[in-house]
Formats: structure tokens, C-alpha cells, sequence
């Protein structure tokens, strides 16, 4: 039961730290990818603006103070990158009478701070359809990551000592069960080495299941997960695809996460057991 | 190891409890190379502290204790068990493993510091024949009687071949004639060589057997005498 209880509590805190390394990656990857385009602002041209028109604007905004480079983009180029974003569910988009995608250009800002008015300058152009740029939101992502983060940091930290506290007792219990052998053992001049060698490959042992077992879930749960969400959200995963973290981009690290905690939980627990039960 | 040569020294040897309890005090005590040494006294006289001091586990709050010369006191906690190698137990309760047989509860002994199996295989049936346990070795503890339990635990202190046999109460349990067969080995024990200390409240096995005899009270010896021989010995002879 104890030997349970153990590796339960280590693969809790190994899904918990999982998940919020997951939401914290995924996070920050977005809060990158948006802040790639912070220093671009996107400009949706009207449908009804002739080649004339797109030319001298494009020359325009390179004239503007605080632009570092303009590149225009046609509806079609963009209804092809749309159509590769989607790859397999790019079917959808067979039936379409016309290209729903306007043309655009994009512009780099030389620096963000003048973002404003630059905004205010191509607002006054005729043919703008819309304007998009995402500092707010920007700045409120980035907010969020450290948050989860601060946040995730401190239940890890706690987990981690409840873990390292349990495997100490289940360590304890078998110690304690085995008093008599262990005693024996050191009046007849066994080294300390031999006495804790059993006990230390215990609570190994208890942190590498443990981590097997958090390992499996965090895979197939995450997978999961993103599927469903492909799935129910296509167009928002879509537009989100470049930034979303795959289990395979990551479980290589993962594994080398988990059972490096994993064995550091069970070794530390079953040294704190020792230390304060093992006196002769 | 040569007869005649102090062994074990106690130089005023004291152990305090919580600044309070005095166990022993200004112990001044030489045990010699081969010798068999009876430590009396009632209950509470010091007899365990001693015996305590001596395997270190614990320390006394003054004076030194050596082994061949090395105090003892100095050695590093991870040394200790190297230490303890040099001396085999004998316990009042024999401590058997119950799930071991006699010949695995021997055997536990060596394999806890050394040696291969064919070593253990060739060495177990000689010590369990020497205490006369050869057709018992399958059995386990509760299958023994005392007497027999306590061979046993003999036989496991004696099998790695120590200088020192140390045995705390090793009769306590067992009756007057049991108690003599457990004194014959420890003797046969003490004429190969090996330094024999047993501490005991016991007086009529002190007193059929003309070993020296150090005696305490209250944490004091108030006696040391020196003699020869048990009775039963000097009667073969």
C-alpha cells in the first residue's frame, strides 16, 4: 500500500510539473510568435483597389517615419499558405467560388515605439480595409506565461516536498519492518553502503515507476488533447499551428525530466529515511 | 595476535547520560591478547554501557578506549563497521534471523563482508560442527531450543574468525546446564586464541569458572581479580 501511495504521489507531481511545462511552452511559443509580429503591422487591402492603387500605396508606407521595410502579399499567395497550414483538412476549401483573402501588406516596424503612428498614418490611406496589430494582447500573453509560471513553480516545489516526504515514510516503514536484520547486519561489520543499498534501489526504484507511469499519461492525454482541440477548433489551431508545441518536439526532454525527478524524489526520500532511522 | 599483550585498554573511562545519569566512571581497564574476562555486576552496574563503548556505538564522555593500540573513539563513522570486524556478538536474545535457517543465519555473517560462496559452503558445516549443531543446519530458530538457538548465535560470531568474542548476558535465558555447555564453547573458543569478554550477573557460572573476573558497582569496578582456569578444566586436567 505505502510502495503505491509512493509512486502515485510521484507520478502526481510528474503529470502537474508536465502539464504546466506544457501550458508554459505553449504559452511562451505564442507570446514569440506574436511578438514576431509585433514589430508588424498588418494592412487588409479592399477587394476593389486596382494594381495603381496597391503600387503608390506600397510606395507610400515606405515613406512613412518609423517603417523599416514594406512586402505585399496577394490573396492567392495567402489562400495557398492557408491551404498547406491545413493540410490534410485543405479540402474544405475546394468548394470556394472565390478567394475569400484579401491582399495585404505587411509592414516592419523600425521600432515598436512608434507603432501609433504608423497605425494613425495608414488609417488615413483610401483602400485600407483593416489594420491588425496585437501589442495589448502581446503584452498580456507574456503576462500570463510568467504567471503560470510563478504559479507552476511554487505547486511543483510543494508536490515535490509531499513526494520526497511520503517515499521517506514508505522507506521508513521497511526500515523499520527490518530492524532486527539491519542491526544484526551492522554489529557484524557490514558497511554502511551494503546496509542502505537495498533501500536506495527501493526508493529508485519507486521514482522510476512513478515516472513511467507519468510519462505514458502526459503523452497520450496530450495527444489527446490536441486532437480534440484540432478537431472542435480547427481554424483557431489552424492560425495557431506554427506555435503550438507537439508532444514529439518535446518528449525527448520530457523523459529525461521525468526520470531524472523521478529517481532525485526516491533517492532523496529514501536518504532522509535512512539518516534518521538507521542510529546502530 | 600474541598472548599476553593488552588488547583492549579502558583509560579512565567515564559515559554520562544528559548530563546526568552517570553509567560508568573512571574506568581504568586492560584486557589482555587471549584472555577470558568475566565483567559481573548487578543490573544498572555498567556492564552494557561497556560492552556498548567497546563495539562504538557509543562514545564516552571522557577518557580513551584502544584496540591494538588505535583509539578507538577517533575512528571515522564509515570505519566503524571495519572496526566491528575484528569482533563477533553473542546477544542475551541470540538475535537469529527467523526466517533463515541455522545454516543461513550463520552464513549471513559472511556474506554481510566477504566471500564467495564456495568459501561460505566449506566453512558453515566446520563452525556449526564445533558447537555441535552439524544435523540442525536446515532448521530454523523456532524449531531450536534456547540452548540451541544461543550455538547458533555462537557459531555466527565465531564463523569470520574475530579476535574478540564479546557476549552480553549470553546466558540470561537458558538454565544452569545449558548455561555450562554455552560456557564449555565459549572456553573451547578462548583456547584457540581468541579473546573472549562476557559480561553477566550470573555468579554461579562466574564462580564454577576461574576466569578473571572484573567486577561493577554502580558504574565503578570495585573488583579485578585474576584467576585460573575453570573448575571443569582443571579437573580434565
Amino acid at each position: 500500500m505505502m510502495g503505491l501511495a509512493s509512486i502515485s504521489s510521484v507520478t502526481a507531481v510528474l503529470i502537474i510539473l508536465g502539464f504546466v511545462l506544457i501550458i508554459v511552452l505553449n504559452v511562451n511559443s505564442l507570446a514569440f510568435g506574436a511578438k514576431e509580429t509585433f514589430d508588424e503591422v498588418v494592412v487588409y487591402l479592399l477587394d476593389d483597389t486596382d494594381e495603381k492603387q496597391i503600387e503608390e500605396m506600397g510606395k507610400a508606407f515606405k515613406k512613412i517615419d518609423g517603417v523599416m521595410e514594406v512586402s505585399f502579399q496577394t490573396k492567392d499567395y495567402a489562400l495557398e499558405q492557408l491551404k498547406k497550414d491545413l493540410g490534410d483538412e485543405a479540402y474544405i476549401l475546394e468548394d470556394l467560388k472565390r478567394n475569400p483573402l484579401p491582399n495585404t501588406y505587411i509592414i516592419q516596424l523600425e521600432d515598436v515605439s512608434k507603432s501609433e503612428y504608423v497605425e494613425e498614418k495608414i488609417q488615413s490611406f483610401e483602400g485600407v480595409e483593416g489594420i491588425r496589430y496585437y501589442d495589448e494582447a502581446v503584452d498580456k500573453l507574456i503576462k500570463i506565461a510568467d504567471f503560470i509560471k510563478k504559479i507552476g513553480g511554487w505547486i511543483i516545489l510543494i508536490l515535490l516536498l509531499i513526494s520526497v516526504f511520503i517515499i521517506s515514510n514508505t522507506i521508513k516503514v521497511t526500515v523499520l519492518n527490518r530492524h532486527k536484520e539491519i542491526e544484526l547486519m551492522q554489529y557484524v561489520g557490514a558497511t554502511n553502503g551494503y546496509v542502505r543499498g537495498p533501500f536506495m534501489i527501493e526508493g529508485i526504484m519507486l521514482g522510476f515507476i512513478g515516472s513511467l507511469i507519468a510519462i505514458l499519461i502526459i503523452s497520450f492525454s496530450y495527444n489527446y488533447i490536441l486532437n480534440y482541440l484540432s478537431d472542435r477548433y480547427m481554424m483557431m489551431m489552424v492560425g495557431m499551428s506554427g506555435y503550438i508545441v507537439g508532444i514529439d518536439m518535446i518528449l525527448k526532454d520530457l523523459i529525461i525530466i521525468f526520470l531524472t525527478m523521478g529517481i532525485g524524489i526516491g533517492v532523496l526520500g529514501s536518504l532522509i529515511s535512512l539518516k534518521k532511522f538507521l542510529s546502530v | 595476535m600474541v598472548r599476553g599483550v593488552t588488547v583492549i585498554e579502558f583509560c579512565n573511562v567515564s559515559k554520562v547520560y544528559k548530563k546526568e545519569f552517570t553509567a560508568v566512571k573512571d574506568i581504568n581497564l586492560k584486557i589482555q591478547d587471549g584472555e577470558f574476562l568475566f565483567i559481573v555486576g548487578k543490573s544498572g552496574a555498567g556492564k552494557s554501557t561497556l560492552i556498548k563503548l567497546l563495539l562504538r556505538e557509543i562514545n564516552p564522555s571522557d577518557g580513551v578506549i584502544t584496540y591494538s593500540g588505535q583509539n578507538i573513539t577517533k575512528i571515522k563513522k564509515r570505519n566503524v563497521a571495519k572496526y566491528r570486524r575484528k569482533m563477533g556478538f553473542v546477544f542475551q536474545d541470540y538475535r537469529l534471523l527467523p526466517k533463515l535457517t541455522v545454516y543461513e543465519n550463520v552464513a549471513f555473517a559472511m556474506e554481510m563482508i566477504c566471500c564467495d560462496s564456495k568459501t561460505i559452503r566449506r566453512e558453515v558445516p566446520l563452525v556449526l560442527s564445533m558447537v555441535g549443531l552439524s544435523d540442525k543446519a536446515k532448521y530454523y530458530p523456532d524449531e531450536l531450543s534456547g540452548g540451541e538457538q544461543q550455538r547458533v548465535a555462537i557459531a555466527r560470531a565465531v564463523i569470520n574468525k574475530p579476535e574478540a568474542i564479546i557476549a552480553d548476558e549470553p546466558t540470561g535465558n537458558l538454565d544452569a546446564e545449558t548455561s555450562k555447555e554455552i560456557i564449555k564453547i565459549l572456553t573451547e573458543i578462548n583456547k584457540r586464541g581468541t579473546t573472549v569478554i562476557m559480561a553477566t550477573h550470573d555468579m554461579n557460572i562466574v564462580n564454577s569458572c576461574q576466569k578473571r573476573i572484573v567486577e561493577l558497582k554502580r558504574g565503578v569496578i570495585i573488583r579485578d581479580i585474576k584467576t585460573r582456569g575453570c573448575i571443569d578444566e582443571s579437573k580434565e586436567n
